[in-house]
């Protein structure tokens, strides 16, 4: 049993971070980046060529993880494998010791650097979910008999501030029904409206992580709110980032932020999932605000 | 010339689940040539209906269901008729199915699959309604087609990209599966999110050996 599975499973309140690959082969400084808070950390997160951009691989980032006793989640989209190559990789990654999966549909190839690109999309991010359910009870999706089968915990990703939500949560249910045991959430930072998110899904009964993103800049918030569905940094928060220049600059006020976003949120979540985006050190910093 | 297959009586009966009440539409156009419409193909379905238990609350043979303006009017006829269905069974392409979905607000369900276009989209003036997927979803989508109106093609429910109702790919572009929650809302048939989709059948998409052999390919020969 993974990590996270074991501590999620047991009710503990887990923090999870995220390592998004770098355009090239120099991935030892990303590895060195996680070493350094790994104690802080039940497990990291590998996206899965985000925003679409072709770059060092998941599953190889993942394996590069175990080897440096860290535990990985393996982030699968579904934009550039069809069904084959998905249960492969799942039956690979398991070969490999990645058991932690957080299977995603995957942003769209125009929004990346290889815009001409054929998209998959030839399961979406439910149905993937069924075929590694499926592979663990020794079958494929094709319903064929497997030598041996994984063993995996599924997650799953749900965006709290979608509007309408409606459309939303009833993929979530899906996804759950598809084997989904744990969720991620995409970046939160308005705690009235996650706390409403987790009243209308705290039927369900599965473990959900708030998603956590620093915010770097008055740019980057205003370009997350036009540009990243689902992201709503609100105006207040703004007007902070844009007080004290020299203070935002050097990260202090998007880690107050993330502080208090954590401690707003904490006591209605199972844990938090911190996306760093290149500012994993101040990672620590926040931790210590938040008390975890 | 759009080329359809009929979908099983078992697959119609179990999408039509528990409705008794069923209106029954086809088209006379390229769906007769296939025997997917037409008028010996329409009484043949209304007897399969009715041995299975339904009741067929009326017919309607339309020269082209592409045509929302033949649609409209020749169903404007039927009103009394409609309002007693509980659904529509509709014998046409993928393409007639969404445009009666356009005009009616009840729940239309597909009795056939569009498997080839060739080389014609149907009178309905838009080239983006009908893939020819062979696998016809808009039964359960409330008549708007998810593998033409979503980037991805999704079957399973809308991705975390669309933002005020718009496609994460083109500002200008609906979000489709927005467009159907609400379909799905107004023909109260939300319920139909809530299963899990099975993954496409693209070898569906082939054209049948019977279907080669009409006069379409013999024309392109």
């Amino acid at each position: 049993m993974t990590k996270l599975k074991e501590a999620l499973m047991a009710g503990r309140f887990v923090v999870t971070s995220e390592i998004g690959p770098p355009k090239g082969v120099n991935i030892d400084e990303y590895i060195d980046h996680a070493q350094a808070i790994k104690e802080r950390v039940t497990a990291f997160n590998v996206t899965d060529l985000q925003s679409a951009v072709m770059r060092f691989g998941s599953l190889a980032t993942c394996r590069l993880l175990i080897e440096r006793g860290m535990e990985p989640v393996l982030q699968m989209t579904c934009r550039d494998r069809n069904r084959l190559a998905l249960q492969s990789d799942l039956l690979s990654a398991y070969g490999l010791g990645i058991e932690n999966i957080l299977c995603l549909t995957g942003d769209h190839q125009k929004l990346g650097d290889h815009q001409g690109a054929k998209g998959v999309f030839d399961l979406d991010s439910v149905q993937l979910l069924v075929a590694a359910k499926k592979l663990q009870e020794g079958k494929d999706l094709a319903g064929n008999e497997l030598e041996g089968a994984p063993e995996f915990f599924l997650g799953a990703v749900v965006t709290p501030e979608a509007e309408p939500l409606e459309p939303h949560i009833i993929k979530m249910e899906k996804k759950i029904a598809a084997g989904a045991q744990f969720f991620q959430t995409q970046a939160v930072y308005d705690a009235q409206k996650f706390k409403e998110f987790i009243k209308q899904t705290s039927r369900f009964n599965v473990a959900i992580m708030g998603g956590i993103v620093i915010l770097k800049s008055v740019g980057m918030a205003r370009f997350m709110n036009a540009n990243v569905a689902g992201v709503n940094v609100p105006e207040e928060l703004i007007e902070e980032l844009k007080k004290d220049k020299e203070k935002t600059k050097s990260g202090q006020t998007g880690v107050e932020i993330a502080i208090r976003t954590i401690n707003e949120i904490k006591d209605y979540c199972q844990g938090i999932h911190l996306m760093p985006l290149g500012w994993e050190d101040k990672l620590p910093a926040i931790l210590d605000g938040a008390g975890l | 010339m759009i080329f359809t297959e009929n979908k099983s009586i078992a697959e119609i009966l179990e999408t039509l689940g528990a409705e008794k009440n069923i209106f029954l539409l086809a088209c006379n156009g390229c769906a007769e040539v296939c025997e997917t419409g037409g008028e010996s193909a329409l009484l043949g379905m209304k007897a399969e209906l009715e041995k299975a238990g339904k009741n067929v609350t009326g017919t309607a043979l339309v020269d082209f269901l592409c045509n929302k303006v033949l649609v409209a009017t020749r169903l404007a006829r039927e009103m009394d008729k409609l309002k007693q269905a509980d659904s529509m069974l509709v014998m046409t392409c993928g393409v007639g199915v969404q445009a009666v979905s356009r005009i009616v607000d009840i729940v239309v369900h597909p009795a056939a699959n569009t498997v080839s276009l060739g080389g014609l989209q149907g009178l309905w003036p838009s080239d983006e309604r009908c893939q020819a997927c062979g696998d016809c979803a808009l039964d359960y989508t409330g008549g708007i087609c998810p593998v033409t109106s979503c980037a991805k093609e999704l079957l399973n429910g809308p991705c975390g990209g669309a933002e005020d109702g718009k496609c994460e790919v083109d500002p200008e572009r609906d979000c489709g599966w927005l467009k159907i929650y609400e379909r799905l809302e107004k023909i109260g048939r939300l319920e139909n999110l809530k299963k899990v989709y099975k993954p496409r059948d693209h070898s569906k998409m082939l054209p049948s050996q019977d279907l080669r052999k009409t006069s379409f390919y013999d024309l392109e020969q």
